[in-house]
């Protein structure tokens, strides 16, 4: 594959079968691997879509300044097309995310502001929309309620999919912006409508909750619940027993997230075994595992190890 | 067997601070029913006027209920029913 710039190499991300974590020769698993965007996560696809959108429709002009609240994926995204197309990138970032993704940023040249962890990435929406009142003449995108990011998916992951695997019965994500769902999803119902669409929700425990218990329940604008055909949970200590399972099993080094998501994907083609119904399920691989090497849980020597390690830290 | 049911620490005054107990029955409600014979007043918590209460979230087998049949959702013997206080997440 030629492409003309690094921005234009962004999807047309591979769909690979995952034999060995299928739950049976019927019920299939399938993962997207959206680490293989340029900067080695799904967001390039809406950050690049929101700031094209954003220039054409004359918001974005040069030398602009663009802020986002981000726990990092996009904030990356967004910074590397920045220092491509010429734009002063601000990120506003919970305190407790990891020094990977403070390094990947700064690397691409965004300028952080650190937002309290209580809050998590409630907290860094807020202060953002903070910020954006203060300068008016800086240009928030706003992943969480920018149109244009569910549009992405729509325009590209979904299409995608749906050709590399046109008897797809379930699509599943986790569940952020909800924008990877919403895009996907509407496309998918359009052209396929018996496909379920399924979120992965992160659940953390006790402690985090207690880091977050400040939060006013924050529902991002983009979310429509009438895309989703269910939605499920996911415990930290599943989250990273399915990632290490990922790696063990498949040879595939993912994010933490995306443990949740396959936890799901396993969880429905478990159902459908049990209901006899084959199924062929899709699911996101939104980032590989390099910006979470710092927090222990693919080295730890066990996963109960693992699951330890993780206990408190915010991971999706 | 039978069901095993997850408390949130809220909730673990009722359960002797027991993280997780088990019950019987074949749908939620019948499950919270069989719960308050042990855990007095812990069924008035999750359920009001025959509804999951509005700010509880009750996964079975991770999946929300919400999404399923809410308090008439089927159980059997080896599933995990995760009982939570409703708290938005973020993931960007």
């Amino acid at each position: 594959m030629r492409y003309d710039s690094p921005l234009a190499a962004v999807g047309n991300t591979p769909l690979v079968c995952l034999p060995r974590l299928s739950p049976s020769a019927d019920v299939r698993i399938w993962a997207k691997l959206e680490d293989r965007n340029p900067t080695g996560s799904v967001k390039d696809r809406p950050a690049l879509h929101m700031i094209e959108q954003a220039e054409k429709d004359g918001r974005l002009t040069p030398g602009c300044t663009i802020l986002e609240p981000t726990s990092g994926n996009t904030g990356i995204s967004l910074a590397m097309a920045a220092k491509l197309k010429g734009y002063r990138m601000v990120c506003v970032m919970p305190e407790n995310t990891s020094q990977e993704r403070r390094d990947l940023l700064g690397m691409w040249g965004a300028e952080i502001i650190s937002s309290p962890a209580a809050g998590g990435s409630n907290t860094a929406v807020r202060v953002a929309k903070e910020l954006s009142a203060e300068h008016p003449d800086w240009v928030m995108l706003y992943q969480y309620g920018n149109p244009d990011n569910a549009g992405a998916h729509y325009a590209t992951t979904g299409p995608e999919i749906l050709a590399d695997l046109p008897s797809i019965t379930h699509f599943v994500a986790g569940l952020g912006t909800t924008g990877t769902l919403m895009g996907v999803g509407r496309y998918l119902r359009e052209n396929k409508p018996d496909v379920k669409i399924v979120a992965a929700e992160p659940r953390y425990d006790d402690l985090v909750y207690g880091l977050r218990n400040l939060d006013e329940g924050f529902v991002p604008e983009l979310y429509d619940a009438s895309v989703l055909t269910t939605r499920f949970s996911v415990g930290s200590a599943d989250a990273v027993t399915r990632t290490r399972e990922l790696l063990q099993q498949e040879g595939i080094f993912a994010g933490v997230s995306t443990g949740a998501a396959l936890h799901a994907a396993i969880g429905v083609g478990n159902k459908a075994v049990k209901a006899g119904e084959p199924a062929d399920i899709a699911f996101v691989v939104a980032d590989g595992g390099w910006k979470y090497l710092s927090t222990g849980v693919y080295t730890a020597a066990t996963t109960e190890e693992a699951i330890e390690t993780l206990q408190g830290q915010l991971w999706a | 067997m039978a069901i095993e049911v997850r408390i949130p620490t809220i909730l673990r005054t009722y359960t002797d601070g027991q993280k997780a107990v088990e019950g019987t029955g074949d749908t939620l409600a019948e499950l919270f029913a069989d719960l308050e014979t042990r855990h007095a007043g812990i069924q008035a918590r999750i359920v009001d006027n025959g509804e999951l209460r509005r700010f509880v979230n009750v996964y079975l087998n991770d999946e929300d209920v919400r999404f399923l049949e809410g308090i008439n959702t089927k159980v059997a013997d080896g599933d995990n029913v995760t009982i939570l206080p409703a708290v938005a997440g973020g993931m960007a």
